[in-house]
């Protein structure tokens, strides 16, 4: 009886199974191992990047100078920016708007707003692809100057963007207490007063988690933009597909490491705020 | 929550700037591609619309049938390893100790986020057959294999980039299995196979169809894993709307393989709901 009873044997104590916890560390080694040899093999001073020779910074050097790479991560960065601001704007809107009000039509206006979400990237890519060449709008992109160049892939990442940040701040507006909202007006604040002192600090942690994921996902969008760009517009993931097309080498491992830890911080953080020992208080 | 009479300069100063965007830059733009999956090809950049259903027809002959089939075929193997992979990964999280679940959560979901493209990338340089695969197989005189450019490698890039979707649902399910079910199974004689067959599988059917979904149709639709991987064999059907809309420059027959494709999308999305409808009464 005592041996059976032994922690770690019980016979729901499935976590410490040997077999199972291989299998896990198999899985995780197989999920991560290609990662991290790309990270690691961006410090590598062998060309053909196959056999560690040493360790160097030079890949780095020559990513940063190369100007089209350059051009392409300032391209993707500065598209990302914009469509954040904007797509957390409407996507905080609509958010509110679903949380406050009922409507007629709303389960099928939620519906529909949860399209871009569920959509094959490829269909919505080539949808947009079409819209921009029917309205003249890909060749006005292609004359205009920098950032306005960008503005359609701007567009089409906003239109994908903006759904899932209406959904993260929802989820943090659920929480909210109504009452706060009606005291603030008893003691003869404005809607607008109210609004801006009382129900947006509220939403803060929801909104930057929404626009940390606005943010990764059109840092990380390729089919899409690679169907709005134009021929002279290249987003960083357009260019390293381009490159890779030609073969693997040090210099992208090392701009993709750069892209990769600027992801991992920003989804961290998201992560953090959206736990839910944060969301509990307030 | 408040009638939307009740506020009309609030409810309109939300409600104008999300759904204008989501009608100009979504639902007209897919309006368009509708439109133009019924035109006709008049010239090499201009299309009419005729209302003819000939793109549709032509989506049908053995060649793209052949696609359509094979790339129907590569997602479901793929989803299935998913599923043979993703379920042992879910049930250990979940008997995990408490302190641990945040961190291993953390861990499958993170490569989620980190480029598709970069990701893909990765694997190349892993399988390529002067890769780091190859190189360890050298060492024990195996090698080198031509693991790239077929179906094998376009299942197993799939597998490696979709399998956090189906984690994910598996985990929550799991999670709010009732212990004491597997309990009363093994206590009333039933063998841990047993159990796990008739108790466990059953009652977490519903994750298990999600999970599959979830992974299915990315899988379906997927473009870019298929064009590195895959080689110029292995295309599916993503790539075939891609060379109708850069290179064959075939505008209406691309629009309508766009449309199938968000047909079975959405038939397998309906397909989620009317299982998770039935299954109501079973989860939580």
């Amino acid at each position: 009886m005592a041996q059976t009873l032994k922690p770690g044997s019980g016979p729901l104590d499935y976590g410490s199974r040997t077999w199972l916890k291989l299998l896990f560390a198999a899985i995780f080694v197989a999920l991560y191992a290609p990662i991290f040899t790309l990270i690691a093999f961006s410090f590598n001073t062998d060309k053909r990047g196959v056999i560690w020779r040493g360790f160097t910074l030079d890949n780095y050097v020559k990513a940063w100078n190369n100007d089209a790479l350059q051009e392409a991560l300032l391209n993707s960065l500065a598209i990302a920016f914009i469509a954040t601001i904007i797509a957390t704007i409407i996507g905080a809107m609509v958010a509110l708007l679903l949380w406050r009000f009922r409507f007629p039509m709303k389960a099928a206006y939620e519906g529909v707003m949860a399209l871009p979400i569920v959509i094959p990237e490829i269909c919505m890519g080539v949808s947009l692809l079409l819209f921009f060449i029917n309205t003249g709008m890909m060749e006005w992109s292609v004359g205009m100057p920098w950032p306005l160049n960008l503005s359609n892939i701007v567009i089409a990442h906003v239109a994908f963007c903006f759904p899932f940040v209406a959904v993260v701040v929802r989820s943090r507006l659920i929480g909210f207490n109504r009452q706060l909202e009606e005291a603030s007006k008893d003691l003869g604040a404005s809607e607008w007063q109210t609004f801006w002192n009382v129900i947006v600090p509220f939403m803060m942690p929801g909104l930057v988690a929404g626009a940390l994921l606005a943010f990764t996902l059109s840092l990380d969008d390729f089919v899409i933009t690679f169907f709005t760009s134009g021929p002279e517009t290249v987003t960083f993931p357009v260019k390293v597909y381009s490159l890779v097309r030609r073969g693997v080498s040090p210099e992208i491992n090392a701009a993709s490491t750069v892209l990769i830890v600027i992801t991992v911080v920003a989804t961290v953080i998201a992560m953090k705020l959206q736990a839910p020992t944060k969301t509990g208080e307030g | 929550m408040d009638s939307w009479r009740g506020n009309l300069r609030v409810f309109w100063t939300l409600f104008t700037p999300g759904t204008f965007w989501l009608l100009v830059f979504f639902l007209i733009p897919l309006a368009g591609l509708f439109q133009d999956s019924f035109s006709d090809k008049i010239s090499i950049t201009e299309t009419a619309f005729t209302g003819t259903f000939a793109n549709y027809v032509r989506a049908f002959d053995t060649v793209y049938l052949t696609i359509i089939w094979k790339s129907i075929w590569i997602s479901a193997v793929a989803t299935a390893f998913c599923l043979l992979l993703a379920y042992p990964i879910a049930f250990g999280i979940c008997f995990a100790p408490a302190r641990w679940k945040p961190l291993l959560l953390l861990l499958v979901i993170l490569p989620f986020w980190i480029n598709l493209l970069i990701r893909t990338y990765a694997l190349i340089a892993v399988f390529r057959s002067q890769g780091y695969l190859n190189l360890v197989l050298g060492w024990i005189g195996l090698g080198p294999f031509e693991m790239l450019y077929n179906n094998g490698a376009v299942i197993m890039g799939l597998v490696y980039v979709y399998m956090p979707f189906m984690v994910l649902p598996l985990y929550a399910t799991i999670e709010r299995l009732d212990r004491s079910f597997l309990e009363a199974s093994l206590d009333l004689g039933g063998s841990q196979v047993q159990t796990f067959f008739k108790v466990t599988l059953p009652l977490t059917m519903p994750g298990i169809i999600t999970g599959i979904i979830l992974v299915f149709i990315p899988c379906l639709g997927s473009f870019l894993t298929p064009d590195m991987l895959g080689g110029a064999n292995a295309i599916m059907i993503g790539n075939v709307i891609e060379r109708q809309f850069k290179a064959a420059n075939d505008y209406p027959f691309g629009s309508a393989l766009s449309f199938l494709l968000m047909y079975v999308t959405f038939g397998a999305l309906a397909l989620r709901a009317y299982f998770a409808s039935r299954s109501k009464g079973v989860d939580v």
